[in-house]
């Protein structure tokens, strides 16, 4: 169940920063350690930012949601913008088509507990990342 | 006749009526002063802002503002909102710009249809929803223009505090504080550069104690700079990576293998004193 819902606009690099606040707000909200935060918002700011310059711009929704007897923080980065040919080559450490390090998506992977990316060429990219209290 | 066209009609019939009520309202609301807004001003706006309107439901389009008949109208109703906000008016002295066309307006529509049962409700409705849409326009704008203040004043302050401070002879640190996004990372990588061929330094100390998110897009910056650092003859060190940031790191799969860190600034001004062969002593107490 979401008991708490927001989205933002993402289209330019402040909008990263802004992001990246509100998922902190956030963590802080549900009781997330320092660490756990820290994870989240780092994985948040990779995901924002090929969501601005790879999808063309999009949206991030930040979801607190309840499931049984946990609580976790859901974020959504949204484009429509190219999308990706190959998700696992993108997941690759290292694989990068923007001069970057590559580490975003696979690190983002393994900064969360949930993780899953959905891509169509020409349609645009959905990635969705977890992590419970 | 519908009531579009009637309202359509309206305007244009009692156009000097309207506007000579409609200042009258603004100016008894709105806070003038000489060196902000002047009744010049004022009139001028809302002629401008008038005749733009007319325009508009000349359309005959009154219910879709979104529409490209309203394109100019919001425009200018934008530029308005947007002056009179940097000048510190609050949302209720912006909005007061449309709402005070209203009571003008209504007096009008009761006189001109008030023969007809039927006709007043319907152009007073038309009328009520068209004024709140602008009405709420300006508020929305409003938001913005603040929001764009903020955003500006945010940027100046980031520039402002990126410190490039000699601790000794060759010896520079540059703590960072705060949000690291990639303009302001540039910034701040370019003038620690410049500031390292200027002091003639070999040991810089990057410190990002007061960094709260490091992701591969700020590592990356850290390592071009050291990189740039080395080629210049200068040895960078990375100092006050906190515990939360290490792992996350670890995660991301950012190594700074060849780059020397230290906990603390401290610690990495120590390794910089003994880089540059300086010695620090406790001095004997004299008795
Ligand atoms: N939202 C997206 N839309 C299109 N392509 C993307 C998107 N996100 C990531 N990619 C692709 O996946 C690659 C790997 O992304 P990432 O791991 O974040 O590394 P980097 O950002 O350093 O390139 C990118 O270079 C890009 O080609
Ligand atoms: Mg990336």
């Amino acid at each position: 169940m979401i008991l708490k819902s927001e989205t933002l606009e993402l289209r330019e690099d402040n909008a990263v920063v802004r992001v990246r606040q509100r998922a902190r707000a956030l963590a802080i909200e549900i009781g997330l350690g320092l660490v756990d935060q820290t994870k989240i918002v780092t994985a948040t700011s990779e995901l924002a930012r090929n969501t601005v310059d790879y999808g063309g711009g999009g949206t991030a929704t930040l979801d607190v949601i309840n499931e049984g007897n946990r609580r976790g923080l859901k974020l959504t980065f949204s484009d429509q913008g190219p999308g990706i040919e190959n998700i696992d080559l993108a997941l690759t450490d290292g694989y990068t088509t923007g001069g970057g390090l590559g580490l975003g998506l696979s690190g983002s992977r393994r900064l969360v507990n949930d993780f899953s990316i959905d891509s169509t060429p020409g349609i645009g990219t959905t990635v969705s990342i977890t992590r419970w209290i | 006749m519908d009531t579009n066209n009637n309202l359509t009609e309206l305007f244009k019939k009692y156009e000097q009526e309207l506007l000579t009520d409609w200042i009258k309202e603004q100016l008894a609301v709105i806070p003038l002063h000489e060196n902000l807004l002047t009744e010049f001003e004022v009139k001028q706006d809302t002629t401008d802002f008038y005749n733009a309107f007319q325009l508009a439901i000349q359309g005959g389009e009154l219910v879709d503002i979104k529409g490209a008949h309203w394109e100019k109208t919001l425009q200018l109703l934008d530029n308005i909102t947007k002056s009179r906000t940097r000048l510190g008016f609050t949302p209720t002295e912006t909005a007061t710009f449309i709402f005070s066309l209203k009571q003008p307006l209504f007096t009008l529509i009761q006189k001109e249809f008030g023969r007809d049962v039927n006709t007043p409700g319907k152009e007073l409705w038309a009328a009520t929803v068209l004024l709140d849409k602008l009405g709420l326009y300006t508020a929305e704008s409003y938001i913005k223009t603040k929001e764009e203040i903020i955003r500006r004043q945010q940027n100046e302050m980031l520039e402002l505090s990126t410190p490039v401070v000699k601790v000794w002879d060759k010896i520079l640190a540059l703590p960072l504080i705060g949000t690291l996004d990639s303009i302001r990372t540039q910034v701040v990588m370019e003038t620690l550069l410049q500031e390292i061929v200027r002091t003639e330094s070999s040991v810089a100390i990057i410190d990002i104690t007061g960094v709260p998110t490091v992701d591969t897009l700020v590592a990356q910056h850290l390592m071009k700079t050291v990189s740039a650092a080395r080629l210049m003859g200068a040895e960078c060190i990375i100092s006050g990576i906190r515990p939360q940031i290490a792992q996350s790191m670890v995660h991301l799969g950012v190594t700074f293998s060849d780059i020397t860190t230290r906990a603390t600034l401290a610690d990495a001004i120590r390794h910089a004193f003994a880089q540059t062969g300086v010695k620090v002593s406790r001095a004997s107490r004299q008795v």
